[in-house]
């Protein structure tokens, strides 16, 4: 018996992987076990992983995508691209008639595919103007019928005869770009091909994403004082009562986004509720009302009533699992209500707030519908921006990169967060 | 051990104090204890009888209702916890996850504004007295259900209290560790001189430990005496049923004279007990024998009590069996036969005669048989 039992043990001092019964390591023999069981996982999630991969993953990869692709150029003008790669932008002279002769036979082309406007559009993004050169030469290239092209060309449009347009021609004639992550970032590349900041008064996108976080961060500082007594509340309130102002609580998260933000404004605006009832009081004037709303004010306001459930939450199921001896532990021990609070109750709801604080931030920095109903011009984020130039102006290309900067910078404090406090601390319920 | 009759002044004082959380139900109905300084007293009783708030209420966790809770001289009603001065055991160690052991030693000296160096002492000579030394700076998580609970014992004397509560300390450990513990703070106890209320259901961890026992019912204190009083002789049936195994026999009271009574079985057999908590002639009583001072087949004249009754059940304990028989009015009557040389052998269905001395027998309080 003595033998037997040995054996196992003998089995693992050899050398080598440690063997199955049959002879084959134990480790394939193990995975072979665990492969069915694993498939049948596999089987179980497939459906929901396409179709996020589908309808979610996929369009998104592609909208990025589109803040490098710059495709449209050398597809619409490629004998000109072709041709301009002989140029030397920096000789401060035009380019050869034989650019000008493929710029013509390409602009026939696409003013016969009607594509030559839009090559204008994607241009004059960089280069203001060029979007009339090119709907105004598409018309007159018709006429066009033989060389020499480079003053047929410049009569159609003397825009032909600036160094710079050909520059910006040459600039984004590649098949991908920066220029729409330096749009994004309020810099520009000049015809010389330096890289430079726009001047104060032109910047936008770095003033609204400095705005973004500032507000997002005033919200998360509000959702964390107004939530956390709530919370505490919550955690410590019999449960008769702790259940009714749970349904207080939740009541926001069952009523219409649109239904909650329209009644900020009822509140907060020049003749509304809380106006009337401050010039009742005589505190303000009747014609000096505040300013409550369609500025940052109204943001924050709105924003922080709207996030603070995802605030409470968190903090709640923290709270929940801290036991009252604790705070009664550090009080026998000679801790007042403060001290005990401080230095015991306070660093144990630590993973709640951090919890809290992440998801609100990060539902905030990336809010469209409640700054733009309350925001007015000096309260909007950048996702209204991102809006803008998805419906309105069709910069898809900027809108795109305004997008991956977004996220880009949500993943980086997420990281940063990550190595501070530890993803494994947040318990988000 | 601490003689409590010869105390002189109490050093906690429970004067007539009631509690109610609902203003309907008395928690403790009125309650009088005086408890000697340096003595070990636990509170004893099930659940919901009013111990721990008692505790909690000398503690500072709670309001008494009615009456003054004093120590040493002053009374402590509207003195908050933390100027209580009373170091505190819970039943879950209540250790600061966040913070070190010594970080944990370390905090009810801070919260006293001592020098560094004074509280690294302090928290060293601490550690080292339950053993722990080398322990300080692992977290409270990474020490084992015993580790934790001699840290949190620690923790409650490292600022040297006069008082230290215990509420059910050792209700979450194995049974093993849980013996091994109650040694172990009956011997820190008995080191440092400090005064320890100790609140438990475990009616042996009672025994063990304690100078008195404080047995509580019904938000009442049934009986307050030494641990070997309470098994030997205790006042009433609640007690005589809570504390160890008790055999009971109802009956209706015949006769008294010096002391004894003459009690009528329910087979109409007359016995002979001592008279303890009983009424007058026809009152009912519950008498209580201990299962250990039952004699099976007693040879004729040595005890004058004897009734018949059947074996029922026998179990081997090594150094006893444990007899279950039938007797008139229980059929639950225990007797430990001890795995004495030449006992006598015993078989199930057989009849057999039970016999004991009067001073073994205790006539108390009638209880209702469910």
């Amino acid at each position: 018996m003595a033998d037997i039992a040995a054996q196992p043990f003998q089995a693992a001092e050899q050398d080598g992987p440690v063997l199955a019964a049959d002879g084959r390591p134990l480790k394939a023999s193990l995975a072979r076990a665990l492969r069915r069981q694993r498939l049948r996982a596999f089987m179980l999630v497939a459906p929901l992983l396409f179709f996020i991969l589908i309808t979610f993953a996929a369009p998104i990869a592609d909208m990025l995508f589109r803040s490098v692709e710059n495709q449209i150029v050398p597809d619409t003008l490629p004998r000109t691209v072709l041709a301009l790669q002989t140029w030397n932008p920096d000789s401060g002279e035009l380019p050869s008639e034989a650019v000008f002769e493929a710029m013509v036979a390409d602009l026939k082309d696409a003013r016969e595919a009607k594509t030559h406007t839009r090559v204008g559009q994607r241009l004059n993004y960089e280069s203001p103007g060029i979007s009339s050169l090119f709907r105004k030469s598409g018309r007159g290239v018709r006429r066009i019928e033989e060389g020499p092209y480079k003053e047929a060309l410049i009569d159609v449009d003397d825009g032909w005869a600036e160094i710079d347009t050909w520059r910006t021609i040459a600039q984004f004639s590649g098949n991908y770009t920066d220029g729409y992550f330096l749009a994004a970032l309020d810099m520009e590349r000049t015809p010389e091909g330096e890289v430079t900041i726009l001047p104060d008064e032109d910047r936008i996108y770095l003033f609204l994403f400095g705005r973004t976080f500032v507000l997002s961060i005033m919200i998360t500082l509000s959702t964390l004082l107004l939530g956390y007594p709530v919370a505490y509340l919550l955690a410590t309130l019999p449960l008769r009562t702790s259940n009714l102002l749970m349904i207080l609580v939740l009541l926001p998260f069952w009523t219409s986004l649109l239904v909650r933000t329209s009644s900020w404004i009822v509140l907060l605006q020049q003749q509304g509720v809380i106006n009337d009832f401050l010039v009742t009081l005589g505190l303000i004037a009747d014609d000096n009302r505040l300013q409550l709303i369609f500025n940052q004010t109204g943001t924050v306001v709105a924003m922080t009533h709207i996030l603070l459930p995802f605030m409470i939450l968190p903090l709640f199921s923290v709270m929940k699992t801290i036991p009252p001896s604790y705070m009664r532990a550090a009080k026998s021990m000679g801790a007042n209500d403060w001290t005990a609070f401080w230095r015991v109750y306070f660093p144990n709801t630590l993973p709640g707030i951090g919890a809290g604080a992440i998801l609100v931030f990060i539902l905030s920095i990336g809010y469209y519908i409640t700054p733009e109903l309350v925001g007015g011009t000096s309260g909007t984020f950048i996702s209204n921006r991102i809006a803008y130039h998805i419906s309105s102006s069709l910069n898809w290309g900027l809108a795109a990169a305004l997008g991956v900067i977004l996220l880009g910078s949500v993943l980086l404090l997420y990281w940063i967060y990550d190595r501070i406090v530890g993803i494994d601390n947040v318990k988000l319920g | 051990m601490v003689d409590t009759a010869n105390a002189g002044k109490p050093f906690v004082r429970f004067e007539s104090v009631q509690k109610s959380y609902d203003g309907e139900i008395l928690v403790v109905k009125n309650l009088n204890l005086d408890i000697a300084e340096g003595e070990f007293l636990t509170m004893l009783g099930p659940s919901g009888s009013g111990k721990t708030t008692c505790l909690m209420m000398l503690a500072g966790f709670e309001t008494a209702t009615h009456g003054q809770i004093y120590l040493g001289d002053q009374p402590i009603n509207n003195v908050p916890p933390h100027k209580r001065g009373i170091g505190m055991v819970f039943q879950n160690y209540a250790l600061f996850p966040h913070m070190t052991v010594s970080e944990n030693l370390a905090f009810p000296l801070e919260v006293r504004k001592m020098s560094k160096a004074e509280i690294e002492s302090r928290v060293q000579r601490a550690l080292d007295m339950v053993e722990l030394g080398a322990f300080g700076s692992r977290m409270p998580a990474q020490l084992s259900g015993g580790q934790q609970q001699r840290v949190a014992v620690a923790r409650a004397l490292v600022f040297d209290p006069k008082l230290v509560l215990m509420d059910e300390p050792l209700g979450a450990l194995d049974k093993q560790l849980r013996e091994q513990m109650q040694y172990e703070i009956k011997h820190i106890h008995e080191n440092l001189g400090v005064t320890v209320v100790y609140v438990t259901h475990d009616q042996s961890e009672a025994l063990t430990m304690s100078d008195r026992i404080a047995v509580f019912n019904d938000g009442v204190i049934q009986q307050l005496s030494t641990p070997d009083d309470l098994y030997e002789r205790p006042e009433n049936s609640f007690v005589a049923q809570f504390i160890g195994e008790n055999n009971k026999l109802q009956g209706t009271i015949k006769g008294r004279e010096n002391g004894n009574c003459v009690v009528e079985l329910v087979n109409g057999k007359s016995v002979e007990a001592l008279a303890v908590n009983v009424g007058e002639s026809s009152d009912r009583t519950t008498l209580s024998i201990r299962p250990e001072r039952v004699e099976i087949n007693p040879p004729a004249g040595k005890v004058p009590n004897i009734i018949g009754g059947k074996i029922e059940e026998l179990i081997y304990l090594g150094d006893h069996i444990r007899t279950r028989m039938s007797v008139p009015g229980n059929d639950e009557f225990i007797v430990k036969v001890p795995n004495t040389a030449g006992h006598t052998l015993l078989n199930e269905g057989e009849t057999a005669e039970v016999g004991w001395a009067t001073e073994d027998c205790r006539a108390l309080d009638p209880i209702d048989v469910a």
